[in-house]
């Protein structure tokens, strides 16, 4: 679990600055093949940063970004698409003006195997039963649990080695919620690899093989799922300001 | 009866000027929408659209390739001013870049006075284009140009609306309008779209530069600051960024200043264009969204 020399995925000092104020204060994780890893903390303690770093939106000002043992650090986002990291942002970020179809379409515009690209779209379909419904329908105009299907499904259809998560939980009817996790879960199963911010602690260590925890920049605790899930520490980290 | 008739020549005539308007409009909505700037360079490229085709015909080109080549000459003006002007100062401030669009402007307008003067030129139209067709004993009257004007916006517009709607590219360019860091993050090359989408954009102010030039009949290098804010307004009043929108509002636009003229007292037609801004001013105040309403802030 330690071996961070093999990892898939690494950071290694990572710091990102916004003007004045440090972001993210030089942290290294890992995240194994196969391997499902949550990153927690509070609102603010830079979870979202993290992953929009990864995924070229952010630069940052020292430290390394090494993905299928290369450095990606200075990658523009297309190229680290292209190599296999695909992101569902926080928000959603939907293209609502475009329907679903579109929005799936554009989500395999990395790539150019058609007929992996076709399957990949039925496998959708069959992932998120909704989807198929909807498909000549506004993305603009979905639930909020049919959008983050939607944001997860985009995402996928990049064909990603890893998957980063930003929030799947946030806004979503909880029954959908459940519904999201699952699908999630059955990823797991099929070997995907996966990053995942999410606000709500006990269904991400479910989910999780081993979870980071930021506090204002910083890991302030790492550990495996289970460990976490009966350490105090991880439930005070998320009163922030009260430390 | 004759009543009838008269309306029917006055929707003809506002299609032929909508349909200018739009064409201009959908190319500022498309720059607009992509770089969330008020391409203000865009009546130059008309200008540079338009004298291209002029000095093509002058060296004996016949009027249709001369047209394409316009139309080409304007998208590589667009090119190279996205290129040289706009890339550097692309995550500027709002104002910078507002007024880096206006720099351009100058430039490429003194740069015409420099080369061509400002006096206006004939627009060599063919005889045949110049042809007009008349009905009801003259009463509807249109000409070629207006024909193919007609033509061109609608062929022009159905092209636009299945590249926007059936290839990636298109696709990439609309979903890059609504959110550009959701386009980078499934792999679109920013870049690239924001780059056709200026040779896209520039292509329809060349072909609207040529055409507005063939109707009126001269050429002059300011000639593309009317059309530009006039377009300016039509694509306010249906919805800044949208391509629907801008379509709409040419249109709208259209109608509205020829039925100003037609169909009101002769005492108010001259305050056409103050009706026009008036308009604007007041989309401007109550639906700043335009009549579409995208779903943006407005930010000039």
């Amino acid at each position: 679990m330690n071996d961070s020399h093999s990892a898939m995925f690494k950071l290694q000092g990572l710091q990102v600055r916004f003007g004045a104020v440090r972001a993210l204060k030089g942290i290294s994780l890992h995240v194994n093949q196969g391997e499902v890893v949550a990153l927690l903390g509070a609102n603010g303690a830079g979870k979202s940063t993290t992953l929009r770093t990864i995924s070229g939106l952010s630069r940052p000002s020292a430290g390394n970004i090494f993905f299928a043992g290369q450095s990606i650090t200075t990658f523009p986002s297309t190229k680290i698409v292209r190599l296999g990291i695909a992101h569902s942002p926080e928000g959603r970020r939907l293209f609502g003006g475009l329907t679903v179809a579109e929005n799936l379409r554009l989500g395999s515009c990395s790539r150019s195997d058609t007929d992996g690209i076709a399957a990949d779209t039925e496998r959708m379909f069959s992932l998120f039963p909704i989807l198929r419904e909807r498909r000549p329908q506004l993305a603009g105009t979905l639930s909020g649990g049919e959008q983050q299907q939607l944001a997860l499904a985009r995402a996928l259809m990049a064909a990603p080695k890893l998957l980063l998560l930003d929030e799947p939980s946030l806004g979503v009817a909880p029954l959908l919620v459940k519904h999201i996790f699952e699908a999630l879960a059955e990823l797991k199963r099929q070997g995907m690899t996966m990053l995942l911010v999410e606000q709500n602690m006990k269904l991400a260590l479910k989910l999780a093989d081993r979870a980071y925890v930021l506090r204002t920049g910083s890991i302030a605790l790492h550990g495996s799922s289970a460990e976490l899930l009966s350490d105090d520490r991880v439930a005070q980290a998320y009163l922030g300001a009260a430390q | 009866m004759s009543d009838l008739v008269y309306i029917l020549q006055q929707m003809i005539n506002a299609v032929s000027l909508g349909s200018l308007y739009a064409l201009v409009a959908v190319g500022l909505s498309i720059v607009f929408g992509v770089l969330k700037l008020t391409n203000f360079a865009h009546g130059d490229v008309m200008m540079v659209g338009a004298f291209t085709t002029v000095l093509l015909i002058g060296v004996g080109m016949p009027f249709i390739p001369a047209l394409f080549c316009g139309i080409l000459g304007a998208a590589l003006a667009g090119l190279l001013i996205e290129r040289i002007a706009y890339r550097p100062v692309r995550n500027a401030p709002d104002v910078t870049r507002l007024l880096t669009s206006l720099a351009v402007t100058y430039i490429l307008e003194n740069f015409g006075i420099l080369v061509f003067s400002s006096s206006p030129r004939n627009f060599p139209l063919p005889d045949a284009l110049n042809e007009s067709w008349q009905f009801m004993g003259g009463a509807i009257t249109f000409t070629n140009i207006n024909l193919l004007t007609l033509a061109l916006t609608f062929a022009s517009l159905i092209g636009l609306g299945w590249f926007i709607t059936k290839t990636t590219l298109g696709l990439g360019m609309r979903a890059a309008s609504e959110d550009m860091s959701a386009a980078q993050l499934v792999g679109l090359d920013v870049n690239r779209l924001i780059v056709v989408a200026f040779i896209v954009a520039s292509g329809f102010a060349g072909l609207a530069g040529i055409l507005w030039a063939a109707q009126a009949g001269v050429i002059q290098p300011q000639m593309g600051f009317t059309p530009l804010l006039k377009a300016f307004v039509a694509a306010i009043i249906g919805g800044f960024g949208s391509i629907a929108g801008a379509l709409l509002g040419g249109f709208v636009l259209g109608a509205l200043e020829i039925f100003i003229v037609a169909f009101l007292p002769d005492a108010i037609t001259p305050y056409r264009d103050a009706i026009v801004f008036s308009l604007l001013i007041a989309f401007l105040l109550f639906r700043p969204g335009g009549i579409l309403k995208p779903n943006r802030e407005i930010k000039l």
